[in-house]
């Protein structure tokens, strides 16, 4: 918030805040994903990736990006250096 | 195949679905078009009050349908602009008094009659809205800056694409410019962001509207109406005219005017 937002005493705007809530509504409508499912979803991958490579499974970050109409599944699964499992 | 015909939908009810079809075959038929404006909403007839063409009703869509008259005599013309025409809908009956191959059959029969049909639909995305996109050539979701309104265009363009009717195009109706410019608003540009379709048309937020509504008629006949100016804009761009977006700020009161040019805010 700003220096003159705060001596204004003004909180949020309400038309951001209305924006935001509409995206991820939006998200679950077009996709029928609820964030139950796509928490199901991620253990599922986190699962299979670890099978093959090492991956720390708290950096990696599952989300759905928006693209006009439609919606893409992002996944950033940083994989662990070789050379760093050496060391220890 | 004649005319060319477009339905406006939107989900969520209330947002302005009736007017936008008064004021677009108003525009529509100023510019010398022959305009037939249907009422789709069955048992929940309002096209006819708004037009102002209530007390001329002798047969409606269900009448023709079911063949208890001629399509023409179901057309009741608008005395002030010689090409508009209604045909009401029927009150005492429901949707299911009209299937979608009625409505497939009818626009096929208006086609040669005129050269613009505009199909009011009902709320939701059951029968009579399924009824009213069923004939389209073109459909337009008309929303307002409002959560509820916006996600239910969404759905209704989602069932859009899923139907394979083509993207529709969107109006944005009842923008109050104070309130997005205070940021308690989402602006035009938030909501063609989230819904992410073709922009047709921005409508102010307008008192003369439900004035004119109260007096059966239109604001499209209002040469000095914002949102009157905003339908013909939009009647313009349905014909394939390339027509600016209203600047709204133009459109303010003397003070905001005055304010501006003193540089105040």
């Amino acid at each position: 918030m700003s220096f003159f937002d705060r001596i204004s005493g003004r909180k949020d705007k309400s038309a951001q805040n209305a924006k935001e809530r509409l995206q991820l509504v939006l998200i679950h409508d077009r996709t029928d994903l609820t964030p139950a499912v796509l928490d199901a979803l991620k253990d599922d991958l986190l699962d299979a990736i670890s099978r093959h490579v090492e991956i720390d499974p708290a950096s990696v970050r599952i989300d759905i990006a928006r693209d006009g109409r439609s919606q893409r599944l992002v996944a950033d699964i940083p994989l662990r250096s070789v050379s760093r499992r050496r060391t220890r | 195949m004649g005319a060319q015909i477009v339905t406006i939908t939107s989900g969520k009810g209330g947002v302005g679905k009736t007017t936008a079809v008064a004021n677009l075959g108003i525009a529509l038929a100023a510019n010398g078009k022959k305009v037939v404006c249907v009422d789709g909403d069955i048992g929940l007839r309002n096209l006819d009050v708004v037009m102002g063409l209530e007390n001329r009703i002798v047969y409606d869509i269900v009448d023709v349908i079911e063949g208890r008259c001629r399509l023409r005599q179901a057309m009741i013309r608008d005395r002030r602009l010689p090409g508009l025409f209604l045909i009401p809908a029927a009150q005492t009956r429901d949707k299911t008094a009209v299937s979608p191959s009625d409505m497939l059959r009818l626009g096929a029969e208006l086609r040669s009659e005129c050269d613009w049909i505009l199909i009011d639909s009902p709320a939701g995305i059951e029968r009579g809205f399924k009824n009213a996109i069923t004939p389209a050539d073109r459909v337009i979701v008309l929303t307002n800056p409002e959560v509820s309104a916006v996600r239910d265009a969404d759905r209704v363009i989602g069932i859009l694409e899923a139907e394979e009717k083509g993207s529709p195009s969107l109006i944005i109706n009842r923008i109050d410019y104070d309130m997005v410019k205070n940021h308690d608003m989402l602006s035009a540009e938030d909501v063609l962001d989230l819904l992410a379709i073709d922009l047709i048309g921005i409508v102010p937020e307008d008192q003369t509207v439900l004035i004119a509504a109260n007096r059966g008629t239109p604001i499209a006949l209002d040469d000095k109406s914002r949102a009157g100016q905003a339908f013909r804009n939009i009647a313009r761009r349905l014909t394939g005219e390339d027509v600016p977006f209203m600047d709204l700020d133009s459109q303010d009161g003397l003070w905001q005017r005055l304010s501006r040019l003193t540089g105040r805010k």
